[in-house]
């Protein structure tokens, strides 16, 4: 047998190795920053010491090529050293004002939107996709892209109310996160089951527990053991899919985007917020999906009209109650975005706030 | 040179446009690369039939029993042959960055070249977890490539039910609001519990999150099984020439409507200089010749907003530390949880502070190994034991701060309420 060679089990590596020198050397020790164009952040160590950072935004899934055009423009206008954002924006740091327009320059010219700064609309933080995931009922990818392309403007500028995330999602997990504004394909039908493959493939008790409503049930289908699916009971959430593949959730046809707004991670002002559904049944309609463009952009450009500065989307929701986000953003408030699951009734008025 | 390129209409609608296209990124990686040709092939597929066509398997690197997501292809002709062969195997190496995402061009370059070697040569930085996601590997080519990144230092990333790749933000490398080292932090909790991410044994994930202020840029709250939060509790610090230089710049306006009504508990209020209140609670600074801004901070709420808006002028405390809370996860099974506090604050300076918040996450895992039911969070697990157990459970004390209120509804046996009352009260005069 030929000799295997064990894992060196180093963990995560020691960031300070990776550091610019001026971050390194003013490590827990800064005393303001102020934004001087948007995609520009500029730092000011308490000694003295400043930096600048230019901020772009990236495709997330990068090909060697982007990647290596990154570190040449680094290596020429910058000093070398680069970090990601959680939303796979790619930051540069440089010692000198004077070197920022230059790599400014020099990012627009390999086609990198510099911004997502401040209260801008930030890159999307997304899911795999067709791509890559085994569970998707879109791509996250291609949607991001056809999305970006069309808020490309309020990225590399500042004149939201307050900074956007977004997120989309490849299935109702919701692995691309809460945020402002979340796309999410939410499957609309119970799964398909083949029953000739279950009792091979499926360890058929831990697909029982794994259903949120108790829909699942063991069933012998055609003399073979297998399960069986409540119909009525069954809310279409997929859990069932990836311990047992036999009980196929996507579905071209009915796999459908829903829209949700208002989440916030940040402790600023209110506590954080979950995002809220306020649109489904959007068709997924590859490759630039414009349905859900259509209305992502139009929840936008009413909250960037009506809201105040430093009001957030929910913040704005808040202040201007649900009735009126409706009616601004004529989406229609339909019985099933009452919420019905545990714990809800905390989400209904228990009040006569209302207004008129 | 690689095979002849499929045909891909759809996604050529996603090259042209402001915003760069991984399409493009693709079609570069096809000219020479077959399974770059192929996976274009079966993504063109599902975008003309909606349908997703990858399914997982068992593939792993020798000692390790995760971090790798294989992938295989379900996309096969009549004949049973995949479609695509070239793709057919498309794993990915999910590899740990280090904290705050921090990297210089020559490791860039070099994770480069290993994966033009081994793999389709598409990186994702990064992964909703944070992992670097080295895309696209035969089964064969993942040990060698693996070998490779974790001789320049790189480790496996978690998988399955197991302590997963943790996040921080930028924190105190490049930031005014960090409270504590988070990336120190990160490090020292993760590479404590190795064994736990790289040998899946767990009822199902765990996941970290360190965020150096309430800001929580990582979304730990709502993300992690334990979020680790900076936050402070002494007076927030204030700096005249700063505060009077925006005032200068931004005006009455703003700074009525932007940071003084926008406070979530009405600590902050305007007062001409002779009015401002006496006290050791009490932050004050002027931003005019007549006025100046008072803060009661054992009000404040350390919500951030008035810090982010006047950055310098208003700033942290000096007595730092961080806020601990547990049970964030998405939706599955039984919808969002948010984290809740279970430590409202500790310190995190010294070698024995970090030591401590190691054991803190190690008896939260143990706690979870042994309590949860297969593949249910923490959140879940709570929600169905109670807080209280979990708290009592991992040995920490009960506090008001873990509560929005207290309890609405009678339906509780209170048979030890005596005990516990002389519980408190014992803990009180020993903390005189």
């Amino acid at each position: 047998m030929a000799e295997v060679r064990q894992p060196i089990e180093s963990g995560v590596p020691d960031h300070v190795q990776y550091l610019h020198p001026l971050m390194k050397k003013n490590y827990g020790s800064w005393k303001r920053h102020d934004r001087p164009r948007p995609g520009v952040l500029h730092h000011v160590a308490k000694g003295g010491d400043e930096i600048w950072t230019v901020k772009a935004g990236t495709q997330r899934q990068m090909d060697v090529y982007t990647i290596r055009t990154l570190c040449d423009i680094a290596d020429k206008y910058a000093e070398g050293h680069v970090r990601f954002t959680t939303r796979s924006n790619i930051e540069f740091m440089v010692s000198e004002e004077s070197k920022v327009a230059p790599l400014i320059d020099a990012l627009g010219k390999d086609g990198f939107p510099v911004g997502g700064t401040g209260n801008s609309i930030s890159m999307i933080a997304h899911t795999q996709g067709w791509l890559h995931c085994d569970i998707p009922g879109t791509d996250a990818s291609g949607a991001v892209k056809a999305l970006m392309d069309e808020l490309h403007e309020e990225f590399i500028r500042e004149e939201m109310p307050n900074r956007v995330k977004l997120s989309t999602s490849c299935c109702a997990i919701n692995c691309g996160g809460q945020a402002d504004i979340a796309i999410v394909i939410q499957h609309t039908k119970p799964p398909k089951i083949n029953h000739d493959m279950v009792a091979n493939v499926c360890e058929r008790p831990s697909v029982v527990a794994r259903c949120p409503v108790a829909a699942i049930r063991p069933a012998l289908v055609n003399g073979k053991p297998s399960l069986e699916v409540d119909e009525k009971k069954c809310i279409c959430c997929g859990a069932c899919f990836p311990p047992c593949p036999p009980m196929q959730i996507n579905d071209p046809e009915h796999s459908k985007f829903a829209i949700w707004v208002g989440g916030k991670n940040a402790n600023a002002r209110s506590k954080p917020t979950f995002h809220k559904m306020v649109a489904a049944g959007i068709p997924n309609n590859p490759p630039r999906w414009p349905e859900v463009s259509a209305i992502v952009k139009k929840i936008l450009a009413v909250y960037k009209e009506d809201a105040r500065a430093w009001e957030r989307l929910s913040d704005w929701i808040d202040r201007i109650g649900w009735p009126r986000f409706f009616e601004k953003t004529e989406l229609p408030f339909t019985k099933y975005l009452i919420d019905d699951w545990r714990g809800s009734r905390s989400s209904l008025n228990a009040s006569t706030h209302i207004r008129f | 040179m690689a095979k002849k390129m499929h045909d891909t209409p759809m996604l050529d609608q996603l090259e042209g446009g402001p915003w760069p296209s991984f399409v493009t990124g693709l079609k570069r990686l096809a000219k020479d690369n077959d399974m770059m040709v192929d996976l274009l092939g079966q993504l063109e597929t599902s975008y003309e039939t909606k349908k997703g066509y990858w399914k997982g398997g068992t593939v792993g690197v020798f000692g390790y029993g995760g971090g790798v997501i294989p992938r295989f292809t379900e996309l096969k002709g009549e004949d049973g042959e995949p479609l695509f062969p070239a793709a057919a195997e498309f794993h990915t190496l999910r590899i740990m960055p280090p904290a705050g995402m921090h990297y210089d061009t020559d490791i860039l370059r070099k994770f480069c070249d290993v994966w033009e070697k081994y793999g389709s040569g598409l990186i994702a930085f990064h992964g909703q977890s944070g992992d670097i996601m080295f895309q696209g590997v035969s089964s064969d080519n993942v040990q060698p490539a693996f070998d490779e990144l974790n001789e320049m230092g790189f480790d496996m990333g978690g998988a399955g039910p197991a302590v997963r790749t943790s996040m921080s933000c930028v924190g105190a490398a490049r930031c005014e609001q960090s409270c504590f080292d988070e990336a120190r932090a990160l490090r020292g909790v993760v590479n404590a519990y190795l064994d736990d991410m790289h040998r899946p044994a767990l009822p199902y994930k765990f996941k970290f999150k360190f965020s150096g202020c309430p800001n929580d840029c990582v979304n730990s709250i709502q993300r992690a099984d334990m979020a680790v939060i900076g936050t402070w509790r002494d007076n927030m610090q204030a700096d005249e020439a700063l505060a009077k230089q925006w005032f200068a710049k931004h005006g009455m306006d703003e700074l009525v409507n932007d940071v003084i009504s926008r406070c979530p508990t009405k600590a902050i209020t305007l007062k001409e200089h002779a009015k401002v209140a006496k006290g050791g609670n009490i932050s004050a600074v002027a931003v005019s010749d007549t006025h100046s801004v008072e803060v009661d901070n054992h009000n404040c709420v350390r919500c951030m907003h008035c810090i982010n808006v006047m950055t310098g002028a208003l700033a942290t405390g000096n007595d730092k530390g961080v806020t601990i809370l547990v049970g964030g996860k998405r939706t599955l099974k039984i919808g969002d949880t948010m984290g809740t506090v279970v430590v409202p604050f500790m310190k995190l300076e010294k070698d024995e502070d970090f030591e401590k918040i190691i054991e803190l996450a190690g008896s939260m895992i143990d706690f979870f190994a042994e309590n949860a039911l297969e593949h249910e969070r923490t959140g879940e697990m709570i929600e169905r034991i109670g807080v209280v157990n979990f708290v009592e459970g991992i040995g920490l004390e009960i506090d008001p701060n873990m509560v929005t209120h207290p309890r609405t509804n009678p339906y509780v046996r209170m048979d030890d309420w005596d005990e516990e009352v002389a519980k408190v009260k014992q803990a009180q005069a020993s903390a005189a």
